[in-house]
């Protein structure tokens, strides 16, 4: 009941006008985000995080800002999935397997709402989700040395490359260069320069937010201008018919046991590390279609097939703010740039911070309830206005988005270094896409990479230099073998997985055209 | 053969991290760790990756026409210029020529991209300096 209470005093700090209308721009840029093809979650925490920070905002209304547009990108990314058959992000992929048959049928605005409806569901259980399994986590990570940590950051990294990965060595890769770009700097705890090549810019390191901004929203633009700005969705987002915007009751109660199965199987994707919100909506589509699909409707337009998804993905988004609150470790790409936003703020998640800052963490999730009925609202009578959005061509999108993050950076140093360093950070973002190699183990070494150096040589100080005091707790032997098992498990069934994925998106896709 | 070369340049990277890890000075205090052995580490890991990388290619991913690379490459000297001259020139004008610029080469009409580019320059000016009070570079004409 603890958290009931805290829950209450959340709500207190959280029911301001300001931090109301901060959710309130929040959750509408991000579902404009969301739904713009090429912008997904991680980009618009990403270019919205300097500027959160440059305005001078607290923690606790920042984080309500981003996390809103967090939630707002998870519910946008549907609309485009339903009405031109792209996910306007990765987790809506599922999405447009029934909901752009349905729009096809003209029943577009019914799968709009519906899929509304199911992000709520999603997004609202998950949130309940957080308040009673986050303060658990908590007290088992008090329990936690150095050495634990140590463990747990090498578990983050190990599984961040996700089940789905294609190439674990491409994952630790990135995971390794993310690291040797935190040790750039100042050595905290002897004070000599490292990797500085006496470069006074360097001897700070480099400025997380700068390699975040670089990597994710300005490397969309390269991405656009290879392809000479030709967006495929241009002009398209007209001729879908949209029909009917307020689904039947009936409809409702049709989907009711699907949403609330799939938000419990995306809250537990949430959790766990290296699943999220993609593999959330896909195990509640796989699941929904073998339990209730026995007419083979699922893929032509079956509102569950629109229903599962779209609740597994946001509850999904949900259940990864836990261990990044919880424990400091998060488990998908944009909880790890919401966690560079606490960082920045100079505040540690971790156990900690429910002890010391208790006031961000339920002001926070308090907001989450708010904004998610904001998203609500907004999301049902508004839907017309967010079609018209995905009417701006890319090629002027993209030019604004490029010059927000510059405008974000600059405000933060008003320093030219840094926005070459940014544009440095783009390129090899770039590079790297091109290449397959993911790009949010490098993210999340960049911001995790001192604390695993650090924890490490607490843990070495502590034994006096015997290596062997990394595994010599149970819990860390368990945390050991859980990061062997989620990196090794990958090379083994990440390619049945992926044939998997690719296949029923490819028969179902043919089945379509 | 992309995957070969990028193997190459990570195993390249990883003996340069550790070589200069093993550069990095000692201080007279200091734990039982130090601050080399964090660093060669990662070096380690970054070349194990890279030797598998290498040994092991994907296929390789199609890299854009000469033509288009250009493109690219001049849209990045483009935003370096803007970074440089954007204490010189001011914030409105600077931002106004890249946006412009960037319009133009995502398949805007010339004369459009100018227009656009003045109007998302003023546009940000408007939301982020005027409204939301956030510093952003002052040219000689205060804007």
């Amino acid at each position: 009941m603890d958290a009931l209470s805290s829950l209450v005093d959340g709500f207190a700090i959280a029911v301001t006008w300001q931090n109301l209308f901060l959710a309130l721009i929040g959750c509408f840029l991000g579902t404009v985000m969301g739904a713009l093809p090429g912008l997904g979650p991680s980009n618009g925490v990403a270019i919205l995080i300097p500027l959160a920070f440059s305005l001078g905002l607290p923690a606790t209304p920042a984080m309500i800002l981003l996390t809103s547009v967090y939630f707002g990108a998870m519910y946008g990314g549907r609309i485009s999935s339903i009405l031109l058959n792209i996910p306007g992000d990765e987790p809506a992929l599922m999405t447009t397997l029934d909901g752009y048959p349905m729009a096809q049928q003209g029943r577009g605005g019914e799968a709009l709402a519906l899929s509304g409806v199911a992000s709520f569901v999603g997004a609202f259980l998950s949130t309940w989700g957080l308040v009673f399994l986050a303060p658990q986590l908590v007290k088992l990570a008090l329990l936690f040395g150095p050495a634990e940590y140590f463990a747990l950051y090498a578990l983050a990294f190990a599984t961040l490359g996700g089940i789905a990965s294609k190439n674990q060595a491409k994952a630790a890769f990135a995971a390794a260069l993310g690291l040797a770009i935190a040790m750039i700097g100042v050595d905290g705890q002897t004070g000599v320069p490292r990797f500085t090549f006496g470069e006074v810019h360097l001897y700070d390191g480099i400025d997380f937010l700068v390699a975040i901004v670089g990597l994710f929203a300005l490397s969309e633009v390269f991405v656009f201008l290879e392809h000479g700005g030709t967006g495929a969705h241009e002009g398209q987002a007209g001729r879908a018919r949209i029909g009917r915007i307020v689904p039947s009751l009936s409809l409702l109660r049709h989907c009711t046991p699907t949403m609330l199965r799939a938000s419990v199987l995306g809250f537990i994707a949430g959790v766990l590390p290296g699943a999220g919100a993609s593999l959330g909506s896909f195990i509640s589509y796989s699941m929904e279609k073998r339990l209730v699909d026995r007419k083979g409707t699922f893929g032509t337009g079956d509102p569950r097939g629109v229903a599962a998804p779209e609740a597994g993905n946001n509850a999904a988004a949900g259940g990864a703010l836990v261990p990044m609150l919880a424990l400091g470790v998060p488990g998908s790409g944009t909880t790890a740039v919401l966690l560079a936003m606490l960082l920045a703020l100079n505040i540690t998640p971790g156990p900690l911070l429910f002890q010391k800052n208790p006031d961000v963490v339920w002001g926070l999730i308090a907001a989450l309830f708010i904004g998610n009925l904001m998203l609500l609202a907004m999301n049902i009578p508004m839907v017309g206005l967010f079609v018209r959005v995905l009417l701006i061509p890319a090629r002027i999108l993209m030019p604004v988005v490029a010059m927000v993050s510059f405008v974000g950076i600059y405000g933060i140093s008003g320093s030219s270094f840094d926005l070459l360093v940014m544009i440095g950070f783009g390129v090899l973002g770039w590079v790297l896409r091109k290449l397959d190699v993911p790009l949010v183990p490098i993210i999340l070494g960049v911001l995790l990479g001192n604390a695993t150096e650090a924890n490490l040589r607490r843990a070495m100080t502590i034994s006096d230099g015997d290596w062997s005091a990394l595994v010599q707790s149970p819990l860390s032997i368990v945390l050991w073998a859980i990061a062997i098992v989620g990196f090794v498990l990958p090379i083994v069934f990440g390619k049945v997985l992926r044939r998997r994925l690719s296949l029923r998106k490819d028969a179902e896709g043919a089945a379509v055209d | 053969m992309s995957d070969r070369v990028f193997g190459g340049i990570g195993l390249a990277l990883a003996l340069f991290i550790i070589w200069q890890a093993r550069l990095i000075e000692l201080s007279f205090i200091s734990d039982p760790v130090g601050p080399r052995t964090f660093p060669i580490i990662i070096g380690v890991v970054l070349g194990v990756s890279s030797l598998v990388i290498l040994l092991r290619p994907d296929a390789a991913p199609q890299w854009p026409r000469a033509a288009r690379l250009l493109e690219i490459a001049v849209s990045v000297a483009v935003m370096v210029a803007y970074a440089m001259l954007l204490p010189v020139v001011g914030f409105v004008v600077a931002t106004a020529f890249a946006a412009a610029f960037l319009t133009w080469r995502l398949g805007t009409k010339a004369l459009w991209s100018l227009a656009v580019g003045v109007l998302t320059s003023l546009g940000i000016y408007a939301v982020f300096h005027l409204i939301l009070g956030l510093s952003l570079a002052r040219g000689p004409l205060g804007f």
